[in-house]
């Protein structure tokens, strides 16, 4: 536990001390920030010409906007997370080899799980810290917008946001771990976040074989927490993913002994 | 301390080490010398627990390498040829970084530090960030890094390489310094460094031992018997003759000096033969006149390249 705490310090360090997090985190709150408005916007125009069209029917119609709100901006945002997640977890292994310090943590009493666990939390936190200038905005609704927003839906959405994370930086770890170049790293990592976005692209229409590829793909399942539904079939697709590709990255960081020639 | 026994490491065909053999005693310093890719960094890489040798065992601190890697792990220090430097640290929180995944306990590892920046002197740089380091200090900062846990085995590989005449200096005294409490092991291509450094030194070449000893003895055990400088004032043909009578004189070769018209001798013997005083007679019998008449021991340099240098070239070595 020591060591992994250890570990995960000096990967929070190399995080804040170099521009990345920062430019990261400052994109990411401006964007959010941005499709915060956007989707207010839209969603207040929405319901008054509802309500105007309403008036017209003679019959008032409910019209929830901070759900239509949060809905809009968990989707719209976890897809930059498509596009950030690699440029977080590029460096993490291909950095170590490339300076050989791989070769000082893998001589040290310190386990290859410990190695990955740290700096796999390390990514995790820097993931969870993007997202929290996010709570503000929904501050920000509570406070002010009538019915508050379904906390519920917001609640299973922040897991979403965790999960997606969560199996993206796996895997992107697991694509660092196999390379000594960062470029290749962010780039392979990229197109493999990619594949598994659009994998379910059309499954409805693909009979059985789509129901395989909606099953693989990230997005599908994050869909569900978005609209408020908490379902433990994606929560353990999410997780075994997580175990899987940490699993794999152990292997990989093990694996350095035996193939550097 | 560290025991070595036929260890090999393979690289598919290629054989990196080949059945080396070798033992430290506690609080001795072994020099590995050997020219590039001889085997050296391998050696030391398994010895760390980096590597697995494809077999043979290794013993350190008492701890198989391989089944008790972690335990083993705990009681050694390792440099690797290029510091492993965490560029965008600072000194201090680098080697506070080291000292945690070494397992110092935490009230002992702010003094761990400071004592490990003092004894490799960079306590006036411990806020700077290594990026900005020279070279020099940079190195350092690694050396520093293999000591901070107090380690009773220390690993270095080439410790010296990349730093000024001074710094070098000092890193043979710290290594000095830090023998007898810790066991050593550096490897190196530089020779004067192992008879500077070390107590005892194996030569590898090619994955294999090539000669082991103390720097003295390597140097008297096999310097093939030895070399005699002469200068005279002789006919050439004249002492060519007189000296070929001479049992156990294995070559002689005779250059003018280029000041005068004395010849400039040189006479290698057969192991154990020592001629001088047969040479030395005969050449004053034969009336010429002897200015000098000297014994050169073989330098390392010397066992270095005939040990290493592979036979058929070294038959061609022309008479230099």
């Amino acid at each position: 536990m020591r060591n992994l705490w250890a570990i995960y310090r000096k990967e929070m360090g190399h995080y804040f001390v170099s521009p990345v997090a920062y430019i990261l985190i400052g994109v990411f709150l401006a964007l959010s920030a941005v499709f915060f408005i956007l989707f207010l916007q839209s969603a207040i125009q929405q319901q008054q010409q509802a309500a105007f069209e309403g008036m017209q029917m003679g019959m008032m119609q409910g019209f929830d906007v901070p759900s239509m709100v949060v809905r809009g901006i968990f989707g719209v945002l976890s897809t930059f997370a498509l596009f950030f997640t690699p440029l977080l977890t590029m460096g993490v292994y291909a950095e170590e080899r490339k300076r050989g310090t791989m070769e000082l943590l893998m001589t040290s009493p310190i386990s290859d799980l410990q190695i990955v666990l740290g700096k796999y939390l390390a990514s995790l936190s820097l993931w969870i810290i993007m997202w929290l200038p996010t709570v503000f905005g929904l501050i920000y609704m509570f406070v002010h917008s009538e019915p508050t927003p379904p906390w519920k839906m917001l609640l299973a959405s922040y897991t979403g946001v965790l999960l997606l994370g969560g199996a993206f930086l796996a895997l992107g770890t697991f694509i660092s771990s196999l390379t000594e170049n960062q470029l290749i790293a962010a780039v392979v990592t990229f197109t493999a976040f990619l594949a598994l976005w659009i994998v379910d692209a059309g499954a409805n229409a693909d009979g059985g074989f789509g129901t395989v590829r909606q099953y693989l793909s990230v997005i599908h399942r994050y869909d569900d927490f978005v609209r408020g539904v908490l379902d433990t079939s994606a929560l353990i697709y999410y997780l075994s993913f997580i175990a899987f590709f940490v699993f794999l990255t152990v292997r990989s960081v093990d694996s350095m002994r035996w193939r550097r020639a | 301390m560290i025991e070595v026994q036929n260890l090999s490491k393979s690289y598919g065909d290629f054989k990196a080490v080949d059945d080396l053999s070798f033992t430290v005693k506690k609080g001795e310093i072994l020099g590995f010398l050997g020219p590039n890719g001889a085997g050296k960094t391998t050696t030391m890489r398994i010895l760390t627990g980096y590597l697995p040798a494809t077999s043979g065992t290794a013993r350190v601190a008492g701890f198989d390498v391989f089944d008790d890697s972690m335990e083993m792990r705990r009681h050694i220090g390792y440099l690797p040829e290029a510091p492993p430097v965490y560029l965008d640290m600072t000194v201090h929180s680098y080697l506070d970084f080291v000292a945690r995944i070494k397992g110092v306990p935490s009230e002992k590892r702010k003094s761990a530090v400071d004592e490990s920046m003092e004894k490799t002197n960079i306590t006036d740089r411990r806020d700077q960030i290594i990026k900005r380091l020279s070279r020099g200090y940079k190195q350092r900062v690694g050396l520093s890094q293999a000591l901070v846990h107090d380690p009773d085995v220390i690993i270095l590989d080439e410790p010296t390489i990349g730093l000024d005449p001074k710094q070098i200096i000092e890193v043979r005294h710290l290594i000095k310094g830090l023998a007898g409490t810790h066991t050593i092991i550096l490897s190196t291509h530089i020779l004067p460094e192992v008879s500077m450094t070390c107590d005892r030194v194996v030569i590898i070449n090619k994955g294999k031992i090539a000669a082991e000893g103390s720097p003295e003895s390597l140097t008297s055990q096999l310097d093939g018997g030895q070399k005699i400088h002469i200068e005279t004032r002789a006919p050439e043909a004249g002492l060519r003759t007189t000296l070929g009578q001479v049992q156990g004189i294995t070559k002689i070769e005779i250059e003018p000096t280029a000041s005068n018209q004395n010849l400039s001798v040189t006479l290698e013997t057969a192991r154990g033969a020592d001629v001088r005083n047969e040479v030395a007679s005969r050449i004053v019998q034969s009336g010429w006149q002897l200015f000098e008449l000297r014994g050169v021991s073989l330098s390392l340099e010397d066992i270095f390249l005939e040990l290493t240098t592979d036979d058929a070239q070294h038959a061609e070595k022309p008479a230099a």
